[in-house]
């Protein structure tokens, strides 16, 4: 008996201990894969404090007098309030046009589904696999014949196809999840189909759509080949702000560097004040 | 006449009369407040180009019905952007940089103007190698921002360390020696940097060079392929070795720029490549080897007089701008000697762009502030782009090779010599299948049956 008693406590120790040490070691895995994540951004912004020499010293060095001539010469060189705009206006406007059409694409085939809507979805996704390097000259002749080249109404187009297939299987997924006795009450309570989407989804599957409109937000501010191939200068992005800082001969690692920080600053802090919104989203429903 | 036949009647004068009004009104409007012309620029980042950016004011200053917008790209992306732009006629850019290689290659395809300055242009002025390599049967289609030929790059401390002295024109055999010498890994310093970057305007513009210093060329008669022959096994084994025994780690990633930084710092004895690094390595402020950098010509082999490497970047109009007087203003003002002067005059005569005018190379301004300028203007002349190789070959260029294939060609065969470095493929397999490829390709093109 004696034993038994003795024995419960030793068991209950060991298994909190191994609890214990299996949480610490996620935790300090977890800290390892953020650092690893988060190091190339770290140390961009480290580099974009440098002097050029500095930028290119080997060893890389940690210690050094920063300075602030990388973004003087960004600054004194382009005009990057012209280009973060472009990328607020295309990025908005790409998003919230995909939304628009993801909606009602997305609420037809979680509610009224047909034989053949597993099979749209999955065409609409294959689209994703085609190199846009592919369709680069139809679409340039495209724009071209239609004056899109260099507008901000052409690159949204672009950002809305581009990512529509993407938006549309994510809020199929969260509209999955939204229980079809409610709208069938609505419907009961004289709802039509519209009321239906805005008085009873929408609200429903906000946090969804909240973090798809993010996610859709985050590739449109980062993608770069079709803004570097469809815009010049009256629609350029921060990519193509970016982009103008690399060069073929010369050092340019701390103006790089400083334009490239400049570039992601405003997305990163988006990110940084919606992280919960954006992983409850995704958590709820689309990785499941 | 009815009455409703004269109020239509009266109503319809009116309208014309008003109509007439708003459209004289408009074009009294437009005249009093005449619009510039847009022109947009695209171009590359390069020192040179920046300096053009910033003294663009003055241009503008000067012609006030003239407004300049700006796309500045890296290499690649530009090259891709204005290859579509100007392959579909869309008309974005008024102004193209581009190169030597597209120049003449676009002219015949007729998607450039002719360039006809004024005299007071002074195109005989230009460097004869320059200007014949940005022409078309005789008439230019870019004019040169700046040029670019080879040179051998050495550090006279570690030379006067190791007691070896560079000769006037070195041997390929001899520089092999060197870099055996001055090599000291165990301190980071490695005898020989070279481009390693797979790419035909990488590691590829260093190794023709090589190749037709070893007695080989790229294509026989008939665009038969000469890649695996004595000449280029030749030039390969010389390339490895000297890479492997006295080049940095990791040369298959280091192209100009890298090895730029790499002497910069003071980790390489020696650097085969473009004369534009000698200002940057004279310059201080991005160099701590600045007061110990030699120059020497590009090392010789056993076909000697050959082609060397000539690269400049020009300005050109394509057939699509819709502005072409204004954009033919501008690119005869960014490479006129007034524009080398506003260089001079605001940055100092060592940034005053190289490569392009005999007067820059006579002013003895420039050459008080750059010691290299000789070995530069030497190193144009006798690039001779057009000339012979050891085997007749039935194309014109020197570091590449003037048919629109060569950038696919030069890639792949790129890869195959970076391939040799990593130990993933044997000279023997290497030269085989770039052979193959090449061989391939022309034929596809129709240029070898």
């Amino acid at each position: 008996m004696a034993t038994v008693i003795s024995d419960t406590p030793v068991k209950l120790r060991a298994s909190g201990t191994v609890g214990e040490r299996a949480h610490w070691a996620v935790g300090v895995l977890g800290w390892l894969v953020a650092l690893a994540m988060f190091f190339p951004i770290a140390w961009m912004v480290l580099t974009s404090f440098k002097s050029e020499t500095d930028a290119i010293a080997t060893p890389p060095l940690l210690l050094f007098h920063p300075t602030l001539e990388g973004y003087a010469e960004v600054q004194s060189r382009a005009n990057y309030l012209l280009f973060a705009l472009n990328s607020v206006i295309v990025s908005v406007g790409g998003t919230a046009l995909a939304l628009l059409f993801a909606v009602p694409a997305a609420y037809s085939m979680a509610f009224h589904p047909t034989r053949r809507t597993r099979g749209t979805l999955l065409w609409m996704l294959s689209t994703k696999m085609l190199p846009p390097v592919g369709v680069l000259i139809p679409i340039y002749l495209l724009f071209r014949n239609l004056g899109l080249l260099d507008t901000r109404i052409g690159l949204i187009a672009i950002y809305m196809l581009m990512n529509l297939p993407i938006v549309v299987w994510m809020l199929y997924t969260f509209f999955k999840e939204v229980p079809k006795d409610i709208l069938e009450a609505g419907r009961m309570d004289g709802a039509n189909q519209r009321d239906e989407i805005r008085h009873l989804l929408l609200p429903l599957a906000m946090p969804g759509i909240a973090s798809t409109g993010l996610l859709s937000l985050i590739l449109c501010w980062n993608e770069a080949f079709w803004s570097l191939n469809l815009t010049s200068h009256a629609a350029a992005p921060l990519t193509q702000f970016i982009a103008s800082f690399s060069s073929p001969e010369g050092l340019f690692f701390s103006k790089l560097s400083a334009a490239s920080t400049m570039a992601i600053a405003p997305i990163m802090v988006l990110g940084w004040i919606s992280q919960k919104q954006l992983v409850r989203g995704l958590t709820f429903g689309a990785v499941k | 006449m009815s009455v409703k036949a004269s109020i239509a009647s009266i109503h319809g004068r009116v309208i014309r009369a008003c109509l007439l009004a708003g459209v004289a009104s408009v074009s009294l409007a437009a005249g009093a407040n005449a619009e510039p012309v847009s022109i947009t620029i695209a171009t590359v980042n390069n020192g040179d180009m920046v300096t053009m950016q910033k003294l663009s004011d003055a241009f503008e200053k000067a012609n006030p019905d003239i407004k300049l917008n700006w796309v500045v790209l890296e290499e690649n992306t530009l090259r891709q952007r204005v290859t579509t732009d100007i392959a579909t006629h869309a008309g974005q850019f008024d102004v193209l940089t581009i190169g030597n290689y597209e120049a003449p290659i676009w002219a015949q395809r007729g998607w450039l103007e002719k360039i006809t300055p004024d005299a007071a242009y002074d195109t005989d002025d230009l460097l004869k190698p320059v200007r014949d390599s940005l022409s078309y049967k005789g008439a230019i289609y870019a004019l040169p921002f700046y040029a670019e030929s080879a040179m051998t790059y050495y550090r006279t401390d570690l030379f006067k360390k190791a007691g070896l002295t560079m000769p006037t024109a070195p041997t390929y055999e001899q520089i092999r020696q060197f870099a055996d010498k001055i090599t000291d890994k165990s301190n980071g310093v490695y005898g020989m940097c070279l481009r390693g970057k797979p790419g035909w305007g990488e590691n590829m513009a260093f190794f023709t060079m090589l190749v037709t210093a070893m007695g080989g060329q790229w294509f026989g008669d008939g665009y038969h392929a000469t890649i695996d022959t004595p000449a280029w096994h030749k030039a390969l084994d010389w390339y490895d070795g000297i890479l492997k025994a006295d080049g940095p780690p990791g040369a298959t990633s280091n192209g100009f720029n890298e090895n730029l930084a790499l002497f910069a710092s003071g980790h390489c004895g020696m650097w085969i490549d473009s004369t534009v690094a000698a200002g940057l390595l004279y310059d201080k402020k991005q160099s701590t080897v600045a007061d110990k950098v030699g120059f020497a010509p590009v090392p010789t082999g056993s076909y000697t007089g050959g082609p060397t490497w000539l690269w400049s970047w020009a300005l050109a109009v394509p057939v699509s701008s819709t502005h072409k007087g204004a954009a033919e203003k501008f690119v005869t003002w960014a490479t006129s000697k007034a524009y080398v002067d506003l260089v001079a005059k605001t940055n100092g005569w060592v940034s005053a762009p190289a490569g392009t005018r005999q007067s820059t190379y006579a002013n003895p301004q420039y050459k008080a502030v750059a010691p290299f300028a000789s070995f530069v203007l030497d190193a144009i002349d006798n690039s001779n782009p057009n000339g012979k190789t050891a085997q007749p070959r039935p194309y014109v260029g020197a570091q590449f090779v003037g048919i629109p294939e060569f950038q696919g060609i030069g890639t792949q065969v790129g890869q195959t010599i970076a391939a040799t470095l990593t130990g993933g493929l044997s000279a023997d397999q290497a030269l085989k299948s770039a052979q193959s490829a090449t061989q391939r390709t022309v034929r596809q093109a129709g240029l070898a049956h």
